[in-house]
């Protein structure tokens, strides 16, 4: 199994990088399977599932931070992604919090950022960006030559990560991003977070960093359940 | 790397025949109209170049750079890419002031001359619009027509980009003739997507597009200067009464026929002026 986490906020074209991604792959015959994490509501799945035919589905966080969430979830969506004889899992998350970031240890890491966000995003967030392996860019159709190049200098200032901007509307320019995804190598697991969250009071802020509810306590939950307590 | 030309290895359109064009070359100094009915692929022709395609888009099409395939380096970093696109939806979002924005632009493209440069770029630019551009205002309080003048500059002085794709321009609210004009003073290829008779008339050759597919490379014949020019004479005269109807005046038919009469009657020998 290869694993795909992508992050980046609201709107900025995760979907869409992923869609026509997961369509290259598929048409070299590549299996993949899709899960998308978020807080209360997404449709992302049943686009996978229409559009590609592949298997998707989807987690709400609903109280959990949603990067909390996928911590807890990932070890049961590897093993679900393995019963259907997935090559790639790709995760999509939700990537409200700029404090989180989602990235394991042996996944592609991989961070969109819509070009049309202001220069200055590159320096607002933290480890959503600095964690990651590869930085795409979107909607470059929609700013200038200037703001493209300001956005690229500001973003390699704040991370020194390969940039590849996209105009991901009509498919432009991905296919960096999947040799990239191609390039990844089978995940070894068990895997592990690969930054340490911010402070706060459950045991994955207190930096333990193992994939899987089995190794958390508090407030949890599988990927099939709903929260629930688990006491030490 | 110095550009001597830019050249499109034919691909297919959009029922899958071979384009009859099988090879485009474009030297440094062409001034270049792809032209087309709408649908005709002429977007997705200046996509593939400004993606330097390599068999990888719809239509297959492979683009070159003196003869060989183009460096990674160009797609990899904007700074370093030769070409700049100004398509139909491109704009400025910074509300950064329009000085400081371009200064910003110049450090990160340029180590010397980055104040001449930003001063070359807004004197460019106030050419080409009718309203001088306020240095203080913010990128996005700009008109339409200021962007487009601004984005064209900052392209040709700033960016200093060897290759410039603009779609569209004569919907860009800028005089296009004068623009082209001015442009041609840089020695640079540009490749004009238009609907705009005159612009294509003012182009070394033009590209005729049909579903999809390369049809024809036209070059423009001396005859066709003429006619351009009769034309940019027409124009004027429907010009003319516009500005007669916005003054609130009344139109005679007397006088438009007058006026047309001698374009028609002017010699071809004078008529280039
Ligand atoms: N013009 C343009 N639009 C884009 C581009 N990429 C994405 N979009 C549009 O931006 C909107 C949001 O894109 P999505 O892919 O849904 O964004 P997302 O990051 O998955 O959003 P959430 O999952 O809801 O956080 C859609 O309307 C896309 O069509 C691009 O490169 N250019
Ligand atoms: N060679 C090709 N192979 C496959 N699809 C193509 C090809 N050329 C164009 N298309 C598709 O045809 C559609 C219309 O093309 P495009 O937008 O480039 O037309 P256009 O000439 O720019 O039209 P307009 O004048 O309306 O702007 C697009 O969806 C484009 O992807
Ligand atoms: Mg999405
Ligand atoms: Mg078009
Ligand atoms: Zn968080
Ligand atoms: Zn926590």
């Amino acid at each position: 199994m290869r694993a795909v986490i992508c992050a980046g906020p609201p709107t900025s074209g995760k979907t869409t990088v992923l869609r026509h991604a997961a369509h290259r792959l598929a048409e070299r015959g590549r299996r993949i399977a899709y899960l998308k994490i978020d807080v209360q509501y997404c449709d992302e799945d049943e686009t996978f599932a229409r559009e590609l035919g592949v298997p998707a589905r989807k987690v709400y966080s609903g109280d959990l931070c949603p990067d909390h969430c996928s911590v807890l979830v990932l070890g049961d969506a590897l093993a679900w992604a393995g019963r259907e004889s997935a090559e790639f899992l790709i995760v999509e998350t939700a990537g409200l919090c700029l404090r989180c970031a989602p990235y394991i240890e042996g996944a592609l890491g991989l961070i969109v950022l819509e070009a049309t966000s202001g220069m200055n995003l590159p320096r607002k967030i933290g480890a959503m960006l600095t964690l990651a392996d590869l930085a795409v860019v979107t909607k470059i159709d929609l700013v200038s030559q200037a703001e493209k190049e300001v956005f690229r200098a500001n973003l390699l200032d704040a991370a020194d990560i390969p940039v590849i901007e996209t105009d991901a509307l009509h498919g432009i320019n991905l296919e960096p991003v999947v040799r990239r995804m191609e390039a990844t190598p089978e995940l070894v697991q068990p895997s592990r977070l690969r930054g340490s969250p911010p402070m706060s009071v459950c045991t994955i802020c207190a930096g333990k960093k193992e994939i899987g509810w089995e190794h958390h306590f508090g407030i949890v939950r599988t990927l099939d359940s709903d929260l629930f307590y688990r006491g030490q | 790397m110095e550009i001597r030309e830019i050249s499109v290895i034919g691909g297919f359109g959009k029922t899958g025949e071979p384009e009859a064009v099988a090879r485009l070359d474009m030297r440094m100094g062409d001034v270049v109209s792809i032209v087309g009915p709408t649908g005709s692929g002429k977007t997705m022709l200046i996509n593939d170049i400004a993606l330097f395609a390599d068999a990888n888009t719809p239509s297959r099409r492979r683009v070159l750079v003196n003869g060989e395939p183009a460096p990674t380096i160009f797609q990899e970093d904007p700074s370093r890419n030769p070409i700049a696109l100004i398509t139909q939806h491109t704009t400025f979002l910074s509300d950064l002031p329009v000085r400081e924005f371009l200064r910003i632009h110049a450090r990160i493209r340029r180590t010397e001359r980055q104040e001449s440069a930003v001063e070359e770029t807004l004197a460019f630019a106030n050419e080409l619009t009718g309203e001088p551009i306020i240095e203080q205002a913010a990128m996005t309080e700009l008109s339409g027509g200021q962007t487009r003048a601004l984005l064209v500059a900052d392209a040709v002085v700033i960016g200093n980009s060897p290759i410039i794709l603009l779609d569209e321009i004569e919907n860009a609210g800028i005089d296009r003739l004068r623009a082209l004009k001015l442009l041609k003073r840089y020695r640079k290829i540009f490749i004009f997507v238009t609907h705009d008779l005159r612009i294509t008339l003012l182009s070394d050759y033009r590209v005729a597009l049909l579903r999809g597919a390369m049809r024809a490379i036209i070059p423009r014949v001396e005859e066709e200067r003429r006619v351009a020019s009769r034309i940019g004479r027409i124009d004027e005269i429907m010009v003319a009464m516009r500005d007669r109807l916005r003054a609130g005046e009344q139109l005679i038919e007397r006088e438009l026929l007058g006026d047309l009469r001698q374009v028609l009657d002017a010699p071809s020998a004078e008529v280039m002026r």
